[in-house]
C-alpha cells in the first residue's frame, strides 16, 4: 500500500531515527531558515545543503530514489509560480522558487520519514506549538490515509469497469464524479475511525508508549548540524 | 440482581429525519450473552452505539449502575468494549502493540503498564506473535482478533461485537467462536449468522424498524422470524422485503 510508506520508513532504527524529535525539528527549522535566506544563485551553498540532505537520507537508510521522487510532488506548484516569475523577467526568483521548494520538501520528508508521527507531533507540542494545531495535524494525517485508501479502492473499481472506451476520456469523466464520491466515502470512513477512537476512551491526545528524552547526543546533533548549515550560509 | 446494561424507552432520530430507534427497552445481565438479530437498517448498530455513549438519544441507558451522560462517559467506555464491524476502522495505529495499548494509555496507565496490559490482551486473543507488525499486514481474521485484543486490554465488563463474522472465512469464524466462548465478559453480539449466534448465546432479541419486537431463546427467535439462510425461498424473500425500510 502506497499511503503507508512514510509510516513504514519512520519505524527504522538508524542514528537519525533514534534522535529525539525535538532535535530533528530544530535542525529542520535551521535548515529551512538558512535555505530561505540563501541567494538563488549561491549554487555552492545550495549544493552543500542538498548534500546534507542526501547524507541524511543515506544515514537513515531511506531509499533515495523513492524519497526524491516523492518530493517532486511540490514541483507542479513551484514550477507554476516559477514560470510566472520567469515570464515576468525575474529569472533568479524563478530558479530560487523551484530549488528552495524542492529542497525544503526533501528536508521535511526526511524528518517525517525518520520520525513516527505521534512522536513528531509530541515534539512539536513540547516545543510550544499550540495543542489545537497539533491535534488538527494528527487528524489530518490519519484522515489523509483514509482518503488515499478510498481513492485507491475507487480507482480499482473504475479500472475494473473501464471497458473499451478511451482511457483518458473515460478517466477524466469518471474521475470528476468519483471525486465527490471519494469525499463522501472518506467522510463516513473517517467517522467510523473517530467512533472507534472514542470507544477506546480517546480524549483528544495521542498518548505515547515512549517518553521523549532529549539526551546529550540529541543536543550535539542539533548544534553540529545547525552550526554547519549557518557556516555554509555565511561563507 | 442489577443488570449490567439497562435501556429504557430509548428513541433516536438521525439528522435526515430517519427514526432509527423507537422506544427500545432492553437489559443485559452479568455473564449473559445476547444476540441481536434484525434486517439491515433495523436499528441494531444504532442501538449498540448508544451503549457506550457514542450516540445519545432520548431515554435512559444505564451501564453498571451508571447513567450514560457526559460526566460518566469515560467510565462507561471503560466498562463497555466495542468491537466494530470493520476492523480496519478500529486499527489505526502504526503497529499492533501501539494499537492495543491505545485504550490503556487513554485510561491513564503509564507506558510500561500499558505495554504489559496490551501484551496480556494479545496473548488472550492468541496474537502475541504479531505485536511488532503493522495492522494492515494482517489477515482479516488476525485483524479481528487484534481489534478484540484492543478492547480486552481495557478490561471491560461487557463486550459488544457488531457483525464479528464479517470478512472471516469458516476457520477464522470457528477460531473467533472459541475465543469469544472462553471470555468471561457479558456479551452483546449483532450478527446475521444464526449458527454462530446459537453456539454462543441462549438469548436473542429482534429489531424491526427501530423497535425491539422480540426477546427470547435464540432458537425460538430464529424460528419465529425464519431468520436462517437455507430458508430463503421466494416466500421468505417477500417477507424480508416487506420488513426492510
Amino acid at each position: 500500500m502506497h499511503h503507508v510508506l512514510m509510516d513504514r520508513w519512520s519505524q527504522g532504527s538508524s542514528p537519525l531515527h533514534s534522535r529525539d524529535p525535538r532535535a530533528k525539528i530544530l535542525a529542520l527549522l535551521v535548515f529551512l531558515i538558512v535555505l530561505a535566506t540563501t541567494a538563488p544563485d549561491a549554487f555552492p551553498a545550495l549544493a552543500i545543503d542538498a548534500l546534507v540532505l542526501v547524507a541524511g537520507i543515506l544515514i537513515a537508510g531511506l531509499p533515495p530514489g523513492s524519497l526524491l521522487l516523492r518530493a517532486m510532488a511540490v514541483l507542479p506548484f513551484s514550477l507554476t509560480f516559477g514560470l510566472i516569475s520567469w515570464l515576468a523577467g525575474d529569472r533568479l526568483r524563478a530558479m530560487g522558487l523551484v530549488e528552495k521548494s524542492y529542497l525544503s520538501t526533501v528536508a521535511v520528508l526526511l524528518i517525517v520519514g525518520t520520525t513516527p508521527l505521534p512522536l513528531l507531533l509530541s515534539g512539536l507540542e513540547a516545543l510550544g506549538v499550540p495543542r489545537l494545531l497539533v491535534l488538527v495535524a494528527q487528524f489530518l494525517y490519519r484522515y489523509l490515509f483514509v482518503v488515499s485508501e478510498q481513492a485507491q479502492h475507487l480507482r480499482l473499481a473504475g479500472a475494473c469497469r473501464q471497458g473499451t472506451e478511451s482511457r483518458w476520456r473515460l478517466g477524466f469523466r469518471a474521475g470528476a464524479g468519483a471525486l465527490a464520491v471519494l469525499f463522501a466515502r472518506s467522510y463516513y470512513r473517517a467517522e467510523g475511525i473517530h467512533r472507534a477512537m472514542m470507544a477506546r476512551a480517546f480524549s483528544g491526545k495521542f498518548a505515547l508508549l515512549r517518553r521523549l528524552q532529549f539526551g546529550m547526543a540529541d543536543g550535539l546533533f542539533t548544534v553540529v548540524i545547525s552550526a554547519f548549515l549557518i557556516v555554509v550560509r555565511i561563507q | 440482581m442489577t443488570p449490567l446494561i439497562e435501556v429504557r424507552d430509548l428513541f433516536y432520530q438521525y439528522e435526515d429525519g430517519t427514526k432509527a430507534l423507537d422506544g427500545v427497552n432492553f437489559t443485559l445481565n452479568a455473564g449473559e450473552t445476547v444476540v441481536v438479530f434484525g434486517a439491515n437498517g433495523s436499528g441494531k448498530t444504532t442501538f449498540v452505539l448508544h451503549l457506550n455513549g457514542i450516540l445519545r438519544g432520548q431515554g435512559s441507558v444505564t451501564v453498571c449502575g451508571m447513567q450514560v451522560n457526559k460526566d460518566t462517559l469515560a467510565r462507561v467506555r471503560s466498562k463497555v468494549g466495542m468491537v466494530f464491524q470493520d476492523s480496519d476502522e478500529q486499527l489505526f495505529m502504526p503497529t499492533v502493540l501501539e494499537d492495543v495499548a491505545f485504550g490503556p494509555l487513554n485510561q491513564g496507565l503509564p507506558p510500561d503498564e500499558a505495554i504489559g496490559t496490551a501484551k496480556t490482551a494479545l496473548e488472550q486473543a492468541g496474537m502475541q506473535h504479531v505485536l511488532g507488525k503493522a495492522p494492515y499486514h494482517l489477515s482479516a481474521g488476525e485483524k479481528r482478533r487484534v481489534a478484540l485484543a484492543g478492547v480486552l486490554a481495557m478490561q471491560p465488563e461487557i463486550l459488544v461485537l457488531d457483525e464479528p463474522t464479517t470478512f472471516l472465512d469458516p476457520p477464522a469464524q470457528r477460531n473467533l467462536l472459541d475465543l469469544l466462548a472462553s471470555l468471561p465478559q457479558a456479551k452483546l453480539i449483532v450478527t446475521h449468522h444464526t449458527r454462530f449466534a446459537a453456539a454462543l448465546a441462549t438469548r436473542a432479541v429482534f429489531f424491526e424498524k427501530g423497535k425491539l419486537v422480540a426477546d427470547g431463546p435464540v432458537d425460538e427467535i430464529v424460528q419465529r422470524f425464519n431468520w436462517i439462510y437455507p430458508a430463503l425461498d421466494a416466500a421468505d424473500l417477500r417477507y424480508s422485503a416487506q420488513r426492510r425500510f
